[in-house]
């Protein structure tokens, strides 16, 4: 940049500038903050202010502790987990399979088979079909039913086989000559030269899969079979009671419901900051031609 | 190149499709679980939509259920009735307050990011507000309603405070439309400021230092290059959003809604789950789907060809 001396209208702009990001970064977190002081706040704070307040002057993890004391949360925790874990396993798995032999221009009939996996992203089938026909399969209240209808993102599919296309070909060249099977050359070559690539969709299947609410409440009718969202959802519209089996109510209703928001959203923005990275690069991979 | 060395393998004639077939066989082998997924997944419920012109019947299947008579029964059903206007208006409604207030909220996010000195704060102000984007709906519902319920809400705390009376944010059809605009953008404004921060950083830098010697303010090179830089950007991701102006928002809705909003909130998704899964009127309900899917794809491959002229795709 060239040393021009910054004038008053300058100064103005970027103070502007600086004001509304810091407006956009409040908004984006004070409502958060709002939410974890809620949860912490016993009743005689509510009676005290007559409402919540932003700082309580007593906190309490009475909810919390509640919460983690019953089955309910826990059970979503574990369910969550395994179909966070399990999904992404086998969405990277058929992810892969499909990307890499797209990735490869020799491949006789490569053209055909993009029409074939883009077709149904232009033209899709709809709620009701698709579910006519997963529950034909028997998959309904199975665990399967909320990792298999979306195991591939053609998306996805396709960022991974732009990626795999910038692979030297020469190193390709040289493993076949060497007699490696595909196989091989795949698992020994590619895939650990593709870490960004699939740290990166892998994270998104991960984020989708943590949030699962629509196959839940779709395909699951099993309340022991519910993953964290719909059973936050329950306890936020009251389908659920948050409250244990009733004796004394020593809390508010709300602060036990926003300790489950809580709940809910912690293991996500614990690890978003390590992995944000990964993230934005997601979005401009896409944003490359495939 | 892979050619040359095909063309020595010891299939003798490797121009040949057989030959060139048979050499990718361990390709098409790991081939075969995608496209059985494709077939079970994707295009099985595409035949499913069959159903839309059948009267269809859980017990008798897809195929074993008889036709509808008249083919087009459950479409002119749906034309007919007072719905179909209704969710139309507020699915584009929902859809295009998104767009029109979404995108200027994300273009000036990028802008002020990209025009501020400060490393650090940069860094801060782009993951704060990145991350709301990753938390679910239902998460953002439980947030809305800590800001905006009768019995807890903050900004009823404060109305209640002044007047002493409170309001039913969530439940009233003229707050509604607002609200889900309002949390979308929320959610999504440092997402989709993303692309055109990428878009800013890729303008030549050149061009700044020449305005700056001519003696540029920042409001005028704002003005006079940045956005005119990133208006094809801009442009494009307009015509791609057009295509998917029947996606509304589902899930969102579907989390946020309740019976006492349906006039202003209810969308094709929202009146297709509930009528097909909770009233189980599966024909009708594939009927307005397959309605929904054929306009989208209609839109969809008109906006591609647009996207295509201007050098950019959606595939």
């Amino acid at each position: 940049m060239v040393a021009v001396r910054e004038t008053f209208s300058d100064r103005l702009f970027l103070f502007a500038c600086y004001t509304f990001l810091t407006i956009m970064a409040f908004l984006a977190v004070f409502p958060l903050l709002y939410v974890v002081s809620v949860s912490i706040t016993p009743f005689e704070e509510v009676l005290r202010h007559g409402g919540f307040v932003v700082v309580p002057r007593k906190v309490t993890l009475e909810a919390y502790a509640q919460f983690l004391s019953r089955t309910t949360i826990p059970r979503a925790y574990l369910v969550t987990t395994y179909i966070t874990i399990a999904g992404t396993a086998i969405n990277l798995f058929l992810t892969t399979l499909l990307a890499y032999p797209l990735s490869r221009k020799s491949l006789p009939g490569r053209g055909a088979l993009l029409i074939f996996v883009i077709l149904p992203m232009v033209f899709t089938g709809g709620i009701i079909p698709t579910y006519i026909v997963v529950r034909s399969y028997g998959l309904l209240n199975t665990y399967w039913a909320m990792m298999l209808p979306w195991a591939i993102w053609t998306f996805n599919a396709v960022v991974m086989k732009t990626f795999f296309e910038q692979i030297e070909q020469s190193l390709l060249d040289a493993a076949t000559i060497d007699g490696a099977g595909e196989f091989t050359v795949l698992w020994r070559i590619v895939l650990p030269l593709s870490l960004p690539v699939l740290s990166t969709v892998g994270l998104f299947y991960g984020v989708n899969h943590w949030n699962e609410f629509f196959q839940a409440i779709m395909y699951i009718s099993d309340p022991d079979m519910l993953p964290l969202q719909p059973v936050l959802r329950n306890i936020l519209i009251g389908a659920e009671s948050p409250t244990v089996d009733s004796v004394d109510v020593t809390l508010p209703a709300d602060t036990l419901k926003m300790a489950a928001v809580v709940l809910t959203a912690l293991p996500i923005l614990m690890v978003y900051p390590f992995l944000q990275k990964h993230f934005t690069k997601g979005v401009l991979l896409g944003s490359v031609k495939g | 190149m892979s050619f040359a060395i095909k063309d020595r393998t010891a299939f003798g004639s490797a121009g040949t499709v057989g030959a060139r077939v048979w050499k990718h066989r361990a390709l098409y082998l790991m081939l075969l679980p995608p496209i059985l997924y494709y077939l079970m997944f994707r295009y099985a419920p595409l035949y499913g939509t069959t159903i839309a012109f059948k009267d269809f019947k859980v017990r008798s299947g897809i195929l074993g259920s008889e036709w509808a008579d008249p083919l087009f029964v459950h479409f002119s059903q749906f034309f007919r009735s007072p719905y179909f206007a209704q969710l139309l208006r507020n699915t584009l409604l929902i859809s295009l307050y998104k767009l029109i207030w979404g995108m200027p909220f994300s273009i000036l996010l990028a802008v002020a990011i990209s025009e501020i000195g400060s490393k650090p704060f940069k860094r801060i102000a782009q993951t704060v507000t990145y991350m709301p984007h990753f938390l679910s709906w239902v998460i953002v519902y439980g947030i809305t309603y800590a800001l905006l319920s009768e019995s807890m809400g903050l900004v009823n705390h404060v109305i209640r405070a002044s007047t002493g009376t409170t309001v039913n944010f969530l439940s009233e059809p003229r707050f509604f439309r607002g609200i889900i605009v309002g949390s979308e953008i929320w959610r999504d404004v440092g997402w989709g400021a993303i692309i055109y921060l990428a878009a800013i950083s890729g303008i030549d830098p050149t061009l700044y230092e020449a305005a700056r010697i001519d003696g540029a303010s920042r409001t005028q090179m704002v003005f006079r290059i940045t956005l005119p830089s990133i208006a094809t950007v801009i442009v494009v991701l307009l015509t791609l959003r057009m295509g998917r102006i029947l996606e509304a928002g589902f899930e969102q809705v579907y989390v946020f809604y309740n019976v006492r909003v349906y006039s202003v909130g209810d969308i094709i998704d929202t009146w297709v789950f509930r009528t097909g899964l909770e009233q189980w009127s599966f024909s009708l309900a594939s009927a307005v789907g397959l309605f929904k899917s054929a306009i989208g794809m209609i839109l969809i491959l008109t906006v591609n060809a647009f996207a295509k002229r201007w050098g950019h795709s959606v595939w």
